[in-house]
This record gives C-alpha cells, structure tokens and sequence, in this order.
C-alpha cells in the first residue's frame, strides 16, 4: 500500500566508495543545516509578541451584562454543579427594591468566586449556563499569580466592564489581524484587553 | 634575561590568556546561538542585547549552585580533576603565534607568549596531558558511569593522537621545522599548506574533533549511554571549568589548524598592504598596523574554525564507539601513513621538478 509518493525501497547493496568515505554525506549535511542558517526563524517572542488563539480559546471568566448593563448570572448554581473541578462557588441573593438597573432578575449572585488553581478550563460552565452569564474569555489568560490571595477570583474581577465589553468579534485569523490593526489605530476600543490586575 | 624583557613577556602571556578566556566564555554564547540558527530558532536573546550577557549569566549560575562533593569521591583529585582539565586547556595558547611582531620604541615584540623552536611538540604534550584532568575527574567521582566515560575518552583521545601526530610529520617533512612562528612564516602570502596537504587537513580536522570530545566524537559524555559521562557527579562550578575547557581546547585547536594550514596571520597580497602602509604610516606605525590587519585575520580564521566545530555538531549524529574506534584505528592511521608516503615521493621526486620548470 502506497500512502504517500515520497516513500523509499529500502535496500541493503553494498555502499560505493564515495558513500562509505562518509564525507560527501557530510557536506551533504553541512550544506542542508547552513540553509536554515540563514532561513527566518519560526519563534515568536512571547511577550512582547502573542499569537492569536483563535476564537474559541478558554481563556479567563467573564461575568456577562446585559444590553443594559444588569447582571445576567441567577446564582442558580448550574456552573457550580457542572464544573468537574469545583472550581466555583456562589452565595445568592434577592434583589431589593430599586436595583433593576443593577441585577436583570430577582435573584443574583452576592458573591461569585472562581478559584483558579481549580479551574481546568474545560468550558463546562459555559455551557450549563442557562442566561448566558458565564464565558471563558478568547483574548485574555487568567494572570500568573504569585500570591495566594490573587487565586481566588470575585465579582469584582469577574464582572463586566460596561466601557470595555467582552465581544468574540474575530472569528477567524484575518478578522483577528484586521481587529488588530484598527485596535492599534484607536478605531475600536471596546475590545482591547481589560487591565488585568 | 632583563627587566623589559620579563615585562614584556608577561603582558603578552596575560593578555593571551585573557582573550583565550573571553573567546571561549562568547563561544558558549555562540553554540547557542548557532545551535538556534540551525533550528530555525533565535537562540538566547533575553539576557543584554542578542542575548550578548548570558555567559555572564551563566557563570553567575555555576558560581552560586551548590559546591557538592560525593562522599565517598576522592576529594582531593575530585578538585584536581577540573583544575587539570583547565589548565592543560589554557597552557597550549602560549605558543600560538597571534601575529607577527610589534615595533614599540625599537623593540619587536612578538605577538606570541613563547617563541619556542619546539613550538608544534610542546602543543602536542599538553594536549596528551589534557587526558589527565577526565581521566582523574571520572575516577575520583567514584561512579561507575563517570569511569566508564573517563575511560572511554582516555581511550578515544590516545587512538586520534596517533593518527594526528603522523598527519602532522607530513607538514613537518615540509618546514622542516617544529616552530609555529617559522611553520605559519614560510606560508607567507598565499602559500597555505592546505594546498598541498589536503588529505592531511582532513585527517588532522577529524582527529581534533576527537582530541576535543565533541561531536561526532563526543562519546565521553553520551548522555543516552552514560547520564553524564566523565562529569556525572560534577556540579557548580566544578562542571562548568569542565564545560569551559572544553570551548578553550576547541578555540586553541581551531588556532593549530589555521597555523598549520591556512597560513596563520598571513593572506593574500599582505606584502602590497605593507608596504603602501609602511609608504604611507612611516616605518613603525605603519608595520603595526600590518600586524595588526594579520592578527585579525588570524583570527577570522580561527573564529571561523571554532564556527566550524558548531555547524558540524548541529549536523552529524554521534558515532557508535566500535565505528569510533575502526575509524581512528583502520581508516585515518593508514591514510595518514599514505599521506606520509605521498609528501616524501613529492618532496624528493616532484619538488625538484617543479622548481626546475618554474625556473
């Protein structure tokens, strides 16, 4: 069976002269590597450079708004139940008179912590989630932490910001560039990554 | 021997030592880097600018891990191991010719630690001794991988001497002398040695490779036979006077090969260059700085070398040590005693021919 056309007999004759004095396979060699020598380099230098990842990348949570800005997230606790790590928590609250601007339901999530040395990042909030709350963020990883207190993420890091909302705009690489490129001439703003503390 | 002299003597040691130890501390960089290159990758570029501080970096590492010693080593050759392996390494520099001579105040001062008429022999004891500083450190580690690799480059290095010693006597039947200062003048100009003994470069370059443990031949450290090989049980510092040898045997060797073979400091159309120097700078500035242009491309040449021993490490496998063994003893001695052979009838039967015909 032939898989490719690239394929070789092998055979066992005996070698020539100029195969057994080794040195043309060795200017051979010497001949391929001082090509990548000089060819581009394939590295991309990290930090200062990232790579696009994609669309649908699992990255950071986001706690998602509204249209206008009310919480979406019940704390009905499906995330908590589907996660497979236990990474999530929540304690409820009702919502008082006069905080419809500020919660989209009656009930909401008071506190809302993912602990992210948990978190597998699987995605399996993201899809229990019956209001469209909970996402993981395509653009953005959860920060190295250094100290135990920066593990535990609340609301106040989870929470959308409504002058920075999260929007899976780039779907694909050439969008992404595209968004890219107007990102870095100021025309939009509203997807350049939040501060991450 | 007056005061002058012995100053003289030894800024010149000094300095030569010094730039030894600064070319073999930026060749670690440069493996790296070349090692990146070749892999389509960039290398260390993090530390300083292209990654220019990181044997600095380095060095700072191996000086601050932990001075460990096995307790059932020999701990005083255990010492005495890396400080043989660096000193052997360092004491064949002295009598590389770098360049011809400097005039400073009516005095020619040779760019050379020791003009010694036995130059190409002194070289060749201290490199047999290099064998010292493994075979002791392996041993002394008191493991049974360090001894088998300690062995094995005791081995390997005895068997590519006696092929390197016999490529060299057909230079040797050529100068007819032993001194490196008189071997790379009577190359002058254009009259390099590889030339006329190309099959000796070949034999010469193979055998080095295997007198500086590196690859193909670096079968004293094969990791996939023998963790470390002969530094398996060195850490801190200890390793790295190992690691630096190393870079200092494969910068003096490149130094031998383009003194023996591709005319040292000497190039093409230097006797025109000197002289619309010495026409235009006066008799002294303008011989200085003729020297000057053949010590930098003594050491393009050298460099050039060392860049050598990367391209062909990041190209060939390792051998198998009875492929080793058959190539030093079955295939490079009698080829050398060939080229041997070879020079003799030319020097007797085609050299007066040739002289007679070019007269």
């Amino acid at each position: 069976m032939q898989l490719t056309n690239r394929s070789k007999q092998v055979s066992n004759k005996e070698m020539t002269l100029a195969e057994r004095a080794y040195l043309p396979a060795i200017a051979t060699g010497l001949a391929i590597t001082i090509k990548h020598f000089f060819s581009k380099k394939v590295t991309i230098q990290y930090p200062e450079v990232k790579r696009y990842l994609g669309p649908v990348f699992r990255g950071r949570h986001i706690l998602k708004r509204d249209a206008e800005g009310r919480e979406r997230c019940t704390a009905c606790g499906l995330c908590a139940v589907a996660c497979p790590a236990e990474a999530i928590s929540m304690v409820a609250a009702e919502r008082e008179k006069g905080e419809e601007n500020l919660y989209r339901e009656e009930k909401y999530a008071a506190v809302y912590e993912v602990n992210m040395l948990r978190c597998i990042f699987c995605g399996l909030c993201e899809e229990a989630c019956p209001k469209q709350a909970v996402y993981l963020r395509h653009d953005e990883f959860v920060p190295v932490f250094t100290e135990r207190d920066q593990v535990i993420w609340g609301k106040d890091l989870l929470v959308e910001d409504m002058n920075n909302r999260y929007t899976r705009e780039a779907w694909t690489k050439e969008e992404a560039r595209a968004l890219d490129a107007k990102r870095a001439s100021g025309e939009v703003t509203n997807v350049v990554p939040r501060a991450i503390p | 021997m007056d005061l002058v002299e012995f100053l003289v003597k030894t800024v010149t040691i000094v300095a030569v030592f010094g730039l030894t130890l600064l070319i073999a501390m930026y060749s670690t960089w440069a493996e790296r880097k070349v090692a990146g290159f070749i892999q389509d990758r960039s290398g260390p570029n993090r530390a300083g600018w292209g990654g220019l501080l990181q044997p600095l970096a380095d060095a700072g590492k191996m000086f601050f891990k932990e001075d460990f010693i096995p307790a059932l080593a020999n701990k005083w050759l255990f010492i005495a191991g890396p400080s043989l392996a660096m000193l052997t390494a360092l004491l064949a520099s002295a009598v590389i010719p770098f360049g011809s001579t400097f005039r400073i105040a009516g005095h020619e001062v040779a760019l050379q630690g020791v003009e010694s008429n036995i130059g190409i022999l002194y070289v060749f004891g201290v490199v047999a001794l290099g064998v010292y500083g493994i075979m002791v450190g392996g041993w002394a580690s008191n493991n049974k991988f360090s001894l088998l690799g300690a062995i094995r480059a005791a081995s390997q290095n005895i068997s590519y001497e006696v092929a390197m010693g016999l490529s060299l006597i057909a230079i040797l039947m050529m100068s007819s002398s032993l001194s490196l200062g008189e071997i790379v003048a009577q190359q002058h100009g254009m009259n390099w040695n590889i030339f006329y003994q190309p099959l000796g470069f070949i034999i010469f370059i193979t055998c080095s490779f295997a007198e500086c443990n590196r690859v193909p031949f670096d079968l004293p450290e094969c990791e996939t036979e023998l963790v470390g090989g002969y530094h398996t049980e060195y850490g801190s510092m200890k390793l790295g006077f190992y690691l630096f040898a190393e870079y200092i045997n494969m910068f003096i060797s490149s130094a031998i090969i383009s003194v023996l073979y591709f005319g040292g400091y000497n190039y093409p159309g230097m006797d025109f260059v000197y002289a619309q120097l010495v026409k235009s700078f006066g008799p002294d500035t303008g011989h200085n700085i003729a020297t000057l242009i053949g010590t930098a491309v003594f050491f393009g040449k050298a460099l050039f070398f060392v860049f050598f021993y990367m391209w062909v490490r990041w190209t060939i496998p390792r051998f198998r040590y009875d492929q080793l063994m058959n190539l030093g003893w079955k295939k490079l001695i009698p080829l050398a005693i060939f080229n041997i052979i070879i020079t003799g009838a030319a020097v007797l039967f085609l050299k007066p021919v040739i002289t007679a015909w070019l007269n």
